[in-house]
């Protein structure tokens, strides 16, 4: 499979998936199961993004770093009702200086 | 149903957060141009990859194959395992959304991680509808421009680290999440599937972890609803779930 192919294959696959969602009947989801897996499916995937974005290097392998401490500090930010903004800006700063200063 | 227009400090929260989503994101996209092109894609596959494909765990993943001398049909299925959870936001955006023809085809191109997120993050129908596109059309412009400035400064900028952006997006994603861990399910829900991930996370394939967590989701779905001192409470309405 050619470069090209591959590239066009997966991104039309991609649409198709994304397009299946909006073209299948509603009344599907009315279940009462699907209705409660459709509320808690973000807040498993979001969980698992954070997991693995904070503890994961490129290569899937489980490590702790500068990503840890950030994250902490964000945690700590939305405890004391920080805004969205405020968050993430503290979450890059503590990583960026813990780097700066050698360490993860 | 109507419901009354956001009032301006509701508007600007909301598009400060998709903004804020959209340049962490974006940030991620440097990379991915880096990458894309040191695996072997040229310049216009990785700005289509981006364009088209347009979801970061299923490009990652196919340019990450591509680069580890995978095959063309591996890349493809891996890219597509990986989509087929935005099958599942296509599902509960359709539902918020509404929309049809031309604005159903570009909502489903939009649908991701972060625009489904920020979108039923919100309390209000305006506000989820508000979220979903601005989040959407956010990523969708930075995602593109930075994958072009990625791949034409290649690996000299592709490290996010230096200034700690590999950060943001987990804290980005814990902002969002916070305000869907008020129920004690949610929070079972959210630490199982974080530890899945882990466990899972040095024997898979980039983006596949995050995918057997959502496992944790479908069996919580499964298993008999225990709030409310016993009150079966299965009809959740779409707007109420959002508010977590």
């Amino acid at each position: 499979m050619s470069l090209w192919t591959t590239v066009l294959l997966a991104s039309g696959l991609s649409f198709a998936l994304k397009l299946a969602g909006y073209v299948v009947p509603h009344h599907v989801l009315d279940g009462p199961v699907l209705s409660r897996v459709a509320a808690m499916l973000p807040v498993a995937l979001l969980s698992a993004l954070v997991a693995v974005q904070t503890f994961t290097s490129s290569s899937g392998g489980l490590t702790f770093d500068a990503r840890a401490a950030g994250v902490a500090v964000a945690i700590t930010a939305l405890l004391l009702r920080a805004p969205f903004l405020v968050v993430v800006i503290l979450a890059a700063a503590t990583a960026a200086t813990l780097r700066a200063l050698g360490w993860g | 149903m109507l419901e009354p227009p956001l009032s301006d400090r509701r508007r600007r929260e909301i598009l400060r957060q998709s903004l804020s989503v959209g340049v962490a994101t974006g940030a991620y996209a440097i990379s991915f141009g880096a990458l894309s092109v040191t695996a072997g894609l040229n310049l216009w596959q990785t700005i289509t990859l981006s364009a088209l494909l347009f979801t970061g765990g299923s490009q990652f993943a196919l340019v990450g194959i591509i680069a580890a001398g995978g095959s063309g049909a591996v890349a493809v299925a891996t890219s597509t395992l990986l989509a087929v959870r935005n099958g599942l936001y296509g599902l509960q955006m359709s539902r918020l959304l509404g929309v049809s023809g031309l604005r159903r085809l570009a909502a489903a191109h939009l649908t991701i991680d972060e625009s489904t997120a920020v979108g039923i993050a919100q309390t209000e129908r305006n506000g989820q509808r508000l979220g979903f596109w601005a989040t959407g059309l956010a990523v969708f412009v930075l995602w593109n421009l930075l994958t072009i400035l990625g791949a034409l400064l290649g690996n000299a900028l592709g490290d996010p680290k230096v200034f700690g952006l590999d950060a943001v997006a987990p804290a980005a994603f814990c902002a969002l999440l916070w305000p869907r861990l008020k129920s004690g399910e949610a929070r079972a829900v959210a630490g199982v599937s974080a530890v899945i991930a882990l466990v899972v996370a040095p024997h898979a394939p980039v983006g596949i972890p995050v995918l057997v967590a959502a496992l944790a989701a479908a069996v919580a779905g499964l298993l008999p609803p225990r709030d409310q001192a016993g009150q079966v409470n299965v009809s959740t309405p779409p707007d109420g779930e959002a508010a977590g």
